[in-house]
């Protein structure tokens, strides 16, 4: 079909390729449309990693710290401490850390990198209070751990949830690793995630 | 004078279609002359829309996103006739729903949707979906505790699309994803003030935009086929020599004038709602958001307002795994599907016959039972979802879809219609 000395062909030809660049142009402008939706600069630098030195701790020691909003706590526990921990297994809702409430690398019998540091967020995953730490033996924490004093969830001392108590799940574990051996990055993972 | 007047319509309809576009939809659009009561709530959408139009401009002159709350109780204490203002709005948002729930239960009655009415009904839908998202953004603005938590719940929902299934996309990056998208919508890596101003702006300008650019659709498409009546019968199938329908009458004055009373009976029932019932008991304004939003206090119960209940009770109820999804991501998809299966509702509708009142028992007991289960939802979705009320928001999820999947398409199998008429009964 050659009409009027039209070349169909290239005029095909010379349709697609406009479309096309114009498409690419289009993907384009998008890009800053679609970046500015992203956390902002100021955003970014509030929720930067925070990092703790856990070399100042005393043994059986807690710091809180703040990473997006949110008290993060960083605990030195003594041997005592991890001793107690398997002798309650069968009291917990989830003692093998099942539910997706750490990352991969803590995910085990004491829910940490490292046996002596465990790093929690501070907030009950009940209705979000903050549990108040227990660092001896209670009435009812025979091992030591947190307790909430909004509704009375009880947690172990590597953040494991009690049954027969409100929360639901195991307190979170955030992302971290490690930069030395005890210099530890909340909300970073690029540093050492093994013991 | 007159001779002045005619000369400037003269003169403008040179160069615009004035009169054309005046006659071609309102004195020569010829509508059905049996319209019955369910026909009402179209232009009472109308209505609503404009009073949200109106308030909603007014609300942003007071309205600060960077410190919601305390703007919103500026409106309500301090700014003069403020409280009326925003009142008129929020019970506007689910006045809004009413009316477009029944206009829609209208279509599934009358079956609207059916051809050439197609894209009407998807315009209509696209208006549905539009309007959710409206009200979802206007909720986060007044930034109280239901506000950030309801938008938490829902911004986390993005994070349960299950892109796992896409084969080069395993679990661990699915969550990323999912991450990055939440991460994306808030504009930080908390609900914040970046939320509230990007939700303000969606809110207030780009959704609006959309909305009215859809309703200006909805009604050409109507107008351009005609609309449906109670009895499902075509009236351009009927015209007289002069080519016009004879079961049609002008939509001006005859049905300005009859919606007229219909406006002023609705206003009065809206006015009162405004003014004695604000909150509707919790229902239309939670009680949770007269405190400001607490990322440290969730609610005790974390409930929609009413008119999201329907798909929020079906995307709590749905607790299967299989084809290894979660049941969270399979909420998901019940919750989704509950909306997409809406826009195909003309193709899936089969019955040779339009209106219910000349279907059979089959079609009509399903779409009582549909609209029974459908407010049953409803209800459920903004209570505890225990026990009974978990087990009956389960068999609401499965009768919702198997009304649509199967009483829908294949319904008229099991049941007798009856004749339809020639011409629109009921007229004078």
């Amino acid at each position: 079909m050659n009409n009027d000395g039209v070349n169909t062909s290239r005029r095909t030809f010379l349709i697609g390729l406009t479309s096309a660049i114009g498409a690419a142009g289009a993907v384009g402008v998008a890009v800053p449309f679609v970046k500015s939706w992203e956390p902002s600069a100021k955003a970014q630098n509030a929720g930067a990693p925070v990092t703790v030195d856990a070399s100042k701790l005393e043994m059986g020691q807690r710091v809180v710290e703040e990473w997006r909003g949110q008290p993060i706590w960083v605990i030195r526990r003594t041997d005592d401490m991890l001793a107690g921990l398997p002798k309650h297994d069968d009291q917990l809702k989830d003692p093998d850390s099942s539910v997706d409430q750490q990352p991969p690398y803590a995910k085990n019998a004491w829910r940490s990198i490292k046996k002596e540091y465990l790093i929690l967020i501070g907030t009950c995953t009940h209705l979000g209070c903050s549990p108040l730490y227990e660092p001896e033996p209670t009435v009812q924490l025979k091992e030591g751990g947190f307790f909430c004093p909004c509704h009375g969830s009880r947690f172990d001392l590597a953040g494991r949830v009690y049954q027969n108590v409100p929360a639901p799940t195991n307190l979170v574990v955030p992302p971290h690793s490690y930069t030395s051996e005890t210099v530890i990055v909340v909300g970073s993972e690029e540093g050492e995630t093994k013991a | 004078m007159m001779r002045m007047v005619n000369g400037l319509i003269d003169w403008v309809d040179a160069r615009l279609p004035v009169v054309n576009t005046y006659k071609k939809h309102m004195s020569e659009y010829y509508a059905p002359k049996n319209f019955n009561f369910w026909y009402y709530f179209g232009v009472l959408s109308m209505v609503v829309l404009v009073n949200q139009l109106l308030t909603g401009v007014w609300l942003t002159m007071f309205y600060s996103p960077s410190d919601g709350f305390a703007s919103v109780e500026y409106i309500m204490r301090d700014v003069q006739w403020g409280w009326l203002i925003r009142y008129m709005h929020a019970v506007g948002a689910s006045a809004f729903f009413a009316v477009v729930y029944i206009h829609m239960f209208r279509g599934l009655m009358y079956g609207s949707y059916k051809p050439p009415r197609e894209l009407v009904w998807i315009f209509g839908m696209l208006i549905y979906v539009a309007l959710m998202a409206e009200g979802f953004l206007g909720y986060v603005l007044p930034w109280g505790n239901m506000s950030y938590w309801g938008a938490q719940v829902i911004i986390s929902l993005a994070g349960a699309i299950p892109f796992d299934v896409l084969p080069f996309i395993d679990a661990k990056d699915a969550k990323e994803i999912g991450e990055a998208l939440t991460t994306w919508v808030r504009g930080d890596f908390m609900l914040s003030t970046a939320t509230v101003n990007k939700f303000f702006a969606l809110h207030v300008v780009a959704i609006p935009i959309v909305l009215l650019a859809l309703v200006f659709l909805h009604i050409l498409a109507l107008h351009e086929v005609g609309s449906n009546n109670p009895d499902g019968v075509e009236i351009k199938q009927n015209k007289d020599e002069n080519g016009i329908p004879r079961d049609g009458i002008p939509f001006h004055p005859y049905y300005t004038v009859k919606d007229l009373p219909g406006v002023i009976i609705f206003l009065m029932i809206f006015a009162t709602v405004i003014f004695f019932f604000p909150t509707g008991g919790g229902y239309l304004i939670e009680k949770p958001n007269f405190i400001p939003a607490n990322a440290l206090k969730t609610p005790d119960h974390i409930a929609p307002v009413w008119y999201y209940g329907p798909y929020y009770a079906m995307l709590r109820a749905t607790t299967l795994e299989f084809l290894g999804m979660s049941s969270k991501a399979w909420g998901l998809i019940a919750m989704a599907g509950a909306i997409v299966i809406l826009f195909l509702v003309p193709w899936l509708d089969r019955h040779p016959v339009k209106s219910i009142r000349y279907k059979g028992l089959v079609s009509k007991i399903a779409l009582t039972l549909f609209v029974l289960d459908f407010l049953m939802l409803g209800y459920f979705g903004t209570q505890p979802a225990t026990g009974l009320a978990k087990t009956l928001a389960q068999i609401g999820t499965v009768y919702y879809f198997f009304f649509f999947i199967v009483l829908l398409p294949f319904g008229h199998r099991f049941e007798k219609s009856k004749p339809v008429p020639e011409r629109v009964t009921g007229g004078h």
